[in-house]
């Protein structure tokens, strides 16, 4: 497993390619979020936020058959078409990917620590929250989407 | 006791500190009543920690609800809710 909360920027193909390379993986499934039409700068709270991450990714893990993943997040000044996110889950099959790399994104939106403010022309301003991503981590409690 | 208050983001702006030392009170025990202890210096505490306004806590590095208990020692950290990914 791999957590990495940095500046630089990330390559999908390397890390899929890392992760494709364990034993018995059949499946890797990954999502990379990217930076819209704004600059911004993301804020974060360097203690906290590893760990927030890892119990997201371990979390996961308890759900479905995970046997490897990776999450990068960028933090700092990012401009339009930037990368920001990268999950990236290996597993035996594509449902276990698919579903794990979902839960963990949707998760890593209501529980890591970082924050958005972005930069339109005279001034800036803190990105609000939006409810539909509590509601999108808030499905993964119903009963009908727990694995097993 | 004296604990370690941190503010992130929009919160830490509008408060013009990101982090202090506070010593508390006897009976400030809960993460809410630090929430509240803080508000009662005015200005823009009572402003940025109002019951009203949507405030997350950490205590040491884990999400926290506002009854989570609070020890001397303890890093406490509030901030608005996130917006990552």
């Amino acid at each position: 497993m791999k957590i990495s909360v940095q500046r630089e920027d990330f390559d999908l193909s390397l890390e899929t390619k890392h992760l494709s390379r364990g034993q018995g993986v059949g499946a890797v499934a990954s999502f990379v979020g990217v930076v819209r039409d704004v600059a911004m700068t993301l804020e974060h709270y360097p203690e906290m936020t590893e760990n927030s991450i890892r119990k997201i990714t371990e979390d996961a893990g308890r759900r479905w058959k995970v046997m490897d993943c990776t999450v990068i997040h960028r933090y700092g000044e990012l401009a339009p078409h930037d990368q920001i996110v990268l999950v990236a889950v290996a597993s035996a099959h594509r449902g276990d990917a698919f579903a794990a790399c979902e839960f963990i994104m949707d998760y890593l939106k209501t529980r890591a620590p970082f924050w958005k403010k972005e930069h339109r022309g005279e001034g800036a301003a803190w990105v609000e929250a939006r409810a539909s991503d509590d509601d999108a981590a808030g499905r993964w409690d119903s009963p009908a989407r727990k694995a097993g | 006791m004296k604990v370690k208050v941190l503010f992130f983001a929009a919160l830490r702006e509008q408060l013009g500190v990101a982090g202090e030392e506070v010593e508390l009170p006897a009976g400030i025990a809960t993460v809410a009543a630090l929430r509240g202890h803080l508000a009662r210096r005015g200005g823009p505490w009572q402003t940025a920690l109002a019951e009203k306004k949507n405030v997350r806590a950490a205590v040491n590095h884990d999400m926290a609800k506002a009854g989570a208990a609070i020890r001397a020692g303890d890093e406490i950290a509030f901030f608005p809710p996130v917006t990552g990914g």
